[in-house]
This record gives structure tokens, C-alpha cells and sequence, in this order.
């Protein structure tokens, strides 16, 4: 299962739990696990989150794939000046 | 993904294709532009801070013989609308159309209330001072403290805090935003430290200070077409802000972007193209609108002035062990300062066990920020890298000796969460140390700081076409205005896939009707992500030519390998000759018609950078002034392509980091107007006051990129601050903890420090 490690605004929405482990094939899958365990988590919130895969940070993640053991992060989106 | 290491073009130095054009002043940049029947744009800006627009009376301005348009808030809806942008996610059109355009209020000195077009600018501008505005004033938040204060002027009375506020953090507030970040257990790492230094840190508003001013010319026709001139860093954002704020279908837009004259972050949010959009429609004409530098200034988004307190902690060989930090950011009139980035940059550089980092994103009446090269990261590093220097003096180890000793390496955790790949701060800190500045003799008055620095480089969205022309010459398209040498990197990529001199290819700069679509000129990620996208598109155009052929040849696809530009037989004992790209170019109308290479990628981010600086400082102590007398920049670019334009971007970033340590700043008076709105009370650093500043490129290549590049653009501006002011603390013994360390500034501390010699932080024991 991947280990999930959750942004603090997402805390709000997960009664302050900031790791977890899902088993999922792919990003689209965890975050919809993710909304179906806590709605309050919203895909506005997950709009301005980037997701780090075993270190690589991607803007849109959705549809790449997540091996047994990856390390998974939901950071803030940045672009830069 | 493989990465390549052998090259034929790739870290050449050719001449920039657009060179001839630019020394020559025939490029065309924004305000070049015009047209036939062409109408003048002025813009009618608020003389308050804080304003409600209680009514605006545009009969007189309307009556003026020559006025053709005259538009308000009135004539723009407010939106609901975002745009995705890559980056930071959605971004709010309703603030960036409020910002370019008031509606209700008036939410910072300079702020646009009314815009005319008319047929000449005199009459525009005679016009827009005809434009009667009934202002209820209301009392501006100037400064964080204000604006923080429990009777505070509120700027938007709707507003609530974001991200993850604290309990007493309810509505009506000026804080937008809050978000924090930890490791371990900080009171208990302070407490096994020997040493624990504290310092606030200030930094006032500045601006990029870009040498061309915006520009645009619209023309909106009778078919409901839509044609944008204007200098951008982001072409498919101003279409598409646009077509939000004003209620447009995309579609019906292209924007064609102009040479641009600097960006820096500050030319991605639209301001003047709304308007002239609106204006256009208004009055059937195409309109121009040409800001002057005091607008550049007042109403553009500089970048955030900021309150920083931050404690370090660390045992007596240097060990870094704990570390927390407050940080306030200021956002100008709408949400969004780089409060976030801020807070991820800070302790980038080390691997600390234990910290605490809360971060807060500020409103108040002053103008929007917009992005500035790494945004967030030179302040918080300002703070950092002071601490880190003060505590590499009390425990007296060499300041880059403990910067080793703690660095970040590959397989380490950042501190916003996951590992780090392949990065290169310790190879940039060892570079540091063994060039020959580090060791060299300092003079009487002068002091040396080293400071180094972090910033993420996006990826985000890009595309590219190549097409190889019949005389053997091939051109590449992307959407990317080109701002640091894009064009000459671009090329060089496609000499490297087909194996072509660089001068046989051109690159073009192309419009959103005509591009691929391609994320903004910004993030370090044009030579990385529209690169990779380049590079794609030259190995399709590639793989083209090499079936092309084996088409010629009878041969089956695996027969034919593409080598040094031409196409071989891989049949033993073929004696035919290769076939180069000029020959099998010359003749594709014959095999097949023309050959396109196109490629899109949605690149991820591109490798962080890391970078170091070392100051040389002379201070006179009569005066305060300070001069940088030797400057040392060193940086991993993971692979430099075009290395000339690599050693630009360091230079660019540590000069105009040196004049944000010196001398930039907004200096607004009681009313909240700016008092030093042009360059020569903006005291922005010139060639004549610098050294030339020497630059060392460190290559550890990004595994994510074919040729192992990483984005070059952004971080050379995050150490200068700290590496001025380390240099500062040597030379006059005090900690500077408020910028800019300007001569009155200097001087009354060296005067103050006369009667009280202790440096100003507190310490463990």
C-alpha cells in the first residue's frame, strides 16, 4: 500500500490525520478513497495540491501509476516567477 | 528516463538568434506596436489607499472633442471565474479583474478607477482628469501591523482565513491565508541544543523592475474577433484571464505576444489588456495602452515585504537541531503572496530534525504582489542564511564548513515532505569553497558573507513543433515569449536531435492561435519543460526522416539507424553512402510531402537548485555606504545548454538581489501613496555599481529531463540578500536584521552600535 502523507490545509478535513496507507493503482484512485473517507475534502482543495510521487512532484497526477511501497505527498502547488 | 552525456551542440555558446535584432533595436517589444485607425488608452487611477467609489461621473470626460470610449466597473461584471493556471492552481479572476479595474472600492494608491481611449494620449489622459470619482476615504492598512491589529481597516469584508488557520483566526480579517509545516519535536530539539539564535527579519516591498513598461494594443472586431498585442510572459493566461474577467468565449481570442523586456514574474497577471479590450469594443477602433514607469510602479505587482522571527538552535559541532519560525507576508489589496513557497524555501537547504514553520498571507492597501523570481524564497532565506552565518560565528566554524556539514542531500526529505532525487548543494557548497575568492585577503572596512539558497523549478504544460524546411533547415515553434536565451537553448536542442548547425534553425515565438498550448514564460521551466517537449518533437521530425529513408532505400525500418545526422544502412556489407538530412530533405515532396515533429508534455517539476554566493562588502564607516567590491555566484543547472545564458540568469538574480540588500524599496507616506515611484528614487543597482560578478556552473544532472537539466532562472536571487548581509555583519559587526542596509540605515546602526556594541540576538548557552 502506498503511504500518504496529507498538506496541513487537508487537516481540517481529515479530524488532523496527516498519514495514512491506501492501496490504490493509481492517484485517481487514492484521492477518490481519500474523498470517500472524508468529504470534507474537496476537489477545490485537491485543485491547489500537487502530489509528490517517491520525490517526483507533479501538478497533475491523476492518471500515473503508484507502485505497492510509493511514498506519497500532497504539497502545495508552485510555478514561480 | 535515461539522461544523455555526450553532446555535439548541447553547452556550446552559439550567438542568440534574436541578437542582430535586439542590439540593433529592430526586435519589436510591447509599446513598438500599432496599428491603422489606431485610438490612445489612459487610465484614471485612484489618489487613495482605501476608497469606497461611492459615484463616477464620465459626462465631461465623455463630451471631450476626440474621446471615443470611456469605461468603468460598471461596464465589466464581476466574475466568479478562475483560470488553471499550472502553478499555484486556480488562480481568482474576480480579484485579478477587481485589480485591473475597482469596482466597489479603491484598494490601494494607484489602483484603476476609469480608463478612456481616445485619438490621441493627450486627450486620453486630459479625459480621464475630467472623470469626476466621489471617494468615501477610508483609513488604509499600510503596514502588517495594522492590518493585523484587532481594529484594523478590513479590506475585504468577506473574507476568512485559509488553509489552516488558527481558532481565534475569524472573519472579518485580513489574513487570507495560513499554513505551517513540522518535523519532530522542536521544544525538545531547542533544548538539547548548546547554541540558540533569534532574530526578527524585515524586508520591505520591491519591485522586479523590469526596463519595459506594459504594453498592449486590442483590437475587437465586428466579428466578435479579438487580437491582443502585448508583452507577456504568459500568452494562453492573458487569453484566457481575459475571456473570464470579461465574460468572452476563448476562442474568439488570440493574443500574439511582443519581444518582451524583462518579466521577472511581473508580466504574467494581465492589467492593461481587459481594458483595452473593453475600450476596442466600445469604440470599434484597435486601442493602445502604454503604462509609464510611475504606474509600472504603483500599480504592477511588486513582490512582498515581510516579517520574519525565526530561532536556530544547534550543538557545538554545528549540528543544526532545531528551528522555528513565524512568517508574515504581505499579499498588496488581493490574497496570494508566495506565503506558501515561503515557508517550504526556508530550511530547504538542511537537514534539521526538529522545526516548527507557520506562514500567513497578508492583505492590505498596497499593490497586488505578483510573482518575483522564486517567490517567497530570497526573504525567508534572508533569515535563514543570517542565522545560519551567526551561528557559524559564535561557535567559530567555517560558515561553509557548517553549511556542509548540514546540507540536504539526495534521499534526504525536504522539509514540505519528499525526498529529494539527484540534487547538487553539497558539489555547489564544495565549488564555493575551493574557488578562489573564498580564500582571497579581505582590506581594511571590508567584510565577506556566504549565503546559499533553494528554489523548486515547475514543470507544467508545453508543446512544440519542428519541421524540417527542403534545403535541409528545420524551424521550431513554441508558445513561450522568450525572456533568458530561450530561443538560442531551443535550438540547440534541435541541432543536437538532428544534427544540424545551430544557425539552420529557427526558433519562433508563436501566438495562441498558432502554438501548442504552453504554460507561462516563468518557474526556471522554459529550457527544462518546453525543452523536453522541443527535444521530443526533433526526435519525431527524426524518426521521420529515418523512415523516410529506408522508404528510399527498400529497406525495412529496423535496416536504418539515424547517426550523426544521416541516415545508415545496417545491412552488412551495404556499401551505399549515408544519406544525410539535406539529402532526404530535398526531396519530401517526392517520399511522402513535409515532415513535422510535434511533441506536448505535461512536464513534472524540474529538479530543485541550489545555489551559493560568496560577498565581498566595503563599508565606510563615515557614511554607511557600502560597495560590493567582489562577487562569486555558483549554481547546479543540472545540464547548462546554452552556458552564456546560464551565467546570465546568475548574474541577472545576484544583481538584482544585491539591490534588494542595499537599496529597493516601496516608501509610501502617511496616506499610503508611494513617494518613490520612478528609478531614480527606486534605487536599483546599475552596471557601474557592481563588480563583475564571476558565476561557476555545478552540473548534477535531473534525472526527469533527457539531457539533465534543471531550471536556471529563479534561484540565483535567493542567496544575494543573506550573502550581502553575512558580508555586512563583517564588516561593521552588526546583524542586520531589516532591509535594505541602505547608508542612513548603516550609519545609524554603526552610530547606535558606538554607545551599545552587542549584537542584537538572543542566545542559549
Amino acid at each position: 500500500m502506498a503511504r500518504v502523507f496529507l498538506s496541513n490545509e487537508m487537516l481540517s478535513g481529515t479530524g488532523g490525520l496527516d498519514v495514512l496507507d491506501i492501496d490504490a493503482p493509481r492517484v485517481h484512485e487514492l484521492v477518490a478513497q481519500l474523498v470517500a473517507r472524508f468529504p470534507r475534502l474537496t476537489p477545490e482543495m485537491f485543485d491547489r495540491l500537487a502530489v509528490a510521487i517517491d520525490g517526483e512532484i507533479h501538478n497533475d497526477a491523476d492518471y500515473l501509476p503508484l507502485a505497492a511501497d510509493s511514498e506519497v505527498h500532497f504539497v502545495p502547488r508552485i510555478a514561480g516567477g | 528516463m535515461s539522461t544523455r552525456h555526450q553532446f555535439e551542440y548541447v553547452g556550446t555558446r552559439p550567438i542568440r538568434h534574436d541578437g542582430m535584432d535586439k542590439v540593433t533595436g529592430r526586435a519589436a517589444f510591447g509599446a513598438d506596436f500599432s496599428l491603422p485607425g489606431m485610438l490612445y488608452g489612459a487610465v484614471l487611477r485612484s489618489p487613495h489607499a482605501h476608497a469606497r467609489i461611492v459615484s463616477i461621473d464620465t459626462t465631461a470626460a465623455e463630451a471631450l472633442p476626440g474621446v471615443k470610449a470611456v469605461v468603468t466597473g460598471r461596464d465589466i461584471a464581476k466574475t466568479n471565474k478562475k483560470v488553471y493556471l499550472g502553478g499555484e492552481g486556480a488562480l481568482d479572476l474576480a480579484d485579478m479583474g477587481d485589480n485591473a479595474l475597482a469596482h466597489e472600492k479603491a484598494l490601494y494608491h494607484g489602483h484603476a478607477i476609469a480608463a478612456v481611449a481616445a485619438s490621441s494620449l493627450e486627450i486620453a489622459q486630459e479625459a480621464a482628469r475630467l472623470i469626476r470619482v466621489d471617494f468615501e476615504v477610508l483609513e488604509p492598512a499600510m503596514t502588517l501591523e495594522r492590518a493585523l491589529a484587532k481594529d484594523a481597516p478590513i479590506l475585504h469584508p468577506e473574507m476568512t482565513t485559509g488553509g489552516k488557520p488558527l481558532e481565534h483566526m475569524t472573519g472579518p480579517t485580513n489574513i487570507a491565508a495560513r499554513m505551517e509545516i513540522k518535523r519532530g519535536d522542536v521544544e525538545a530539539g531547542f533544548a538539547e541544543a548548546d547554541l540558540v539564535v533569534e532574530h526578527e527579519f524585515r524586508t520591505p516591498m520591491v519591485h522586479q523592475g523590469y526596463i519595459e513598461p506594459h504594453a498592449t494594443v486590442a483590437r475587437a472586431g465586428a466579428d466578435g474577433r479579438i487580437v491582443v498585442w502585448t508583452t507577456t510572459q504568459a500568452p494562453f493566461l492573458v487569453r484566457d484571464a481575459c475571456a473570464g474577467i470579461l465574460h468572452l468565449d476563448a476562442a474568439n481570442i488570440r493574443v500574439i505576444p511582443s519581444e518582451i523586456g524583462g518579466g521577472f514574474g511581473g508580466k504574467i497577471p494581465v492589467y492593461l489588456e481587459p481594458l483595452a479590450i473593453v475600450l476596442s469594443k466600445k469604440s470599434g477602433r484597435p486601442v493602445k495602452m502604454v503604462m509609464d514607469r510611475d504606474e509600472v510602479f504603483r500599480a504592477t505587482g511588486p513582490t512582498s515585504g515581510c516579517h520574519i522571527t525565526m530561532k536556530l538552535g544547534a550543538k557545538r559541532d554545528g549540528t543544526l537541531v532545531a528551528a522555528s519560525a513565524s512568517m508574515w507576508y504581505e499579499a498588496g489589496a488581493y490574497k496570494g503572496s508566495p506565503f506558501g513557497a515561503a515557508a517550504m524555501c526556508a530550511l530547504a537547504c538542511y537537514n534539521i530534525p526538529n522545526f516548527f514553520v507557520e506562514s500567513h498571507d497578508v492583505v492590505l492597501n498596497k499593490p497586488k504582489v505578483a510573482a518575483y523570481r522564486a517567490p517567497g524564497s530570497p526573504m525567508a532565506t534572508f533569515a535563514t542564511e543570517s542565522l545560519v552565518d551567526e551561528i557559524a560565528r559564535r561557535l567559530k566554524i567555517d560558515p561553509i564548513e557548517l553549511r556542509l556539514k548540514n546540507a540536504v542531500a539526495s534521499g534526504d526529505h525536504a522539509p514540505y515532505g519528499p525526498k529529494y532525487g539527484p540534487i547538487g548543494l553539497k558539489q555547489v557548497l564544495e565549488a564555493a569553497q575551493a574557488h578562489p575568492h573564498w580564500s582571497a585577503p579581505l582590506k581594511p572596512n571590508q567584510g565577506r558573507g556566504v549565503a546559499c539558497g533553494f528554489w523548486f523549478n515547475a514543470g507544467m504544460n508545453s508543446s512544440a513543433t519542428v519541421s524540417v524546411d527542403s534545403d535541409g533547415s528545420a524551424t521550431v515553434v513554441t508558445g513561450n515569449p522568450d525572456i533568458g536565451g530561450m530561443r538560442a537553448a531551443q535550438a540547440l536542442m534541435v541541432s543536437e536531435e538532428l544534427g544540424i548547425p545551430v544557425e539552420r534553425v529557427r526558433p519562433v515565438v508563436a501566438d495562441t492561435d498558432t502554438a501548442g498550448y504552453t504554460d507561462l514564460t516563468a518557474g526556471s521551466r522554459v529550457c527544462y519543460a518546453t525543452g523536453m517537449a522541443v527535444i521530443n518533437a526533433a526526435e519525431d521530425a527524426r524518426e521521420q526522416l529515418r523512415l523516410r529513408a529506408a522508404k528510399v532505400w527498400k529497406l525495412e525500418p529496423d535496416q536504418v539507424v539515424w547517426e550523426h545526422g544521416e541516415a545508415r544502412s545496417l545491412i552488412a556489407g551495404d556499401d551505399r553512402q549515408p544519406m544525410t538530412l539535406a539529402t532526404i530533405a530535398s526531396t519530401l515532396a517526392k517520399t511522402g510531402g513535409p515532415i513535422i515533429g510535434r511533441a506536448s508534455v505535461n512536464a513534472p517539476m524540474a529538479g530543485p537548485a541550489f545555489s551559493a554566493n560568496i560577498c565581498d562588502l566595503e563599508v565606510d564607516p563615515d557614511t554607511g555606504c557600502s560597495k560590493v567590491v567582489r562577487y562569486t555566484t555558483v549554481q547546479d543547472a543540472g545540464r547548462a545548454v546554452h552556458p552564456s545564458f546560464v551565467e546570465g540568469q546568475m548574474q541577472g538574480g545576484a544583481s538584482q538581489g544585491i539591490g534588494w540588500a542595499l537599496n529597493e524599496e516601496y516608501v509610501f507616506n502617511a496616506k499610503g501613496a508611494m513617494e518613490n515611484a520612478g528609478f531614480l528614487d527606486y534605487r536599483m543597482p546599475v552596471a557601474s555599481d557592481l563588480p563583475m560578478i564571476d558565476t561557476v556552473i555545478v552540473e548534477v544532472a535531473n534525472p526527469s529531463h533527457p539531457y539533465g537539466v534543471r531550471g536556471v532562472g529563479e534561484v540565483p536571487i535567493v542567496p544575494p540578500l543573506a550573502a550581502v548581509a553575512n558580508a555586512m555583519r563583517g564588516a561593521t559587526g552588526v546583524r542586520f536584521g531589516q532591509l535594505p542596509m541602505s547608508p542612513p540605515r548603516v550609519l545609524a546602526e554603526l552610530e547606535a552600535r558606538k554607545e551599545e556594541p552587542a549584537v542584537a540576538l538572543s542566545s542559549g548557552s
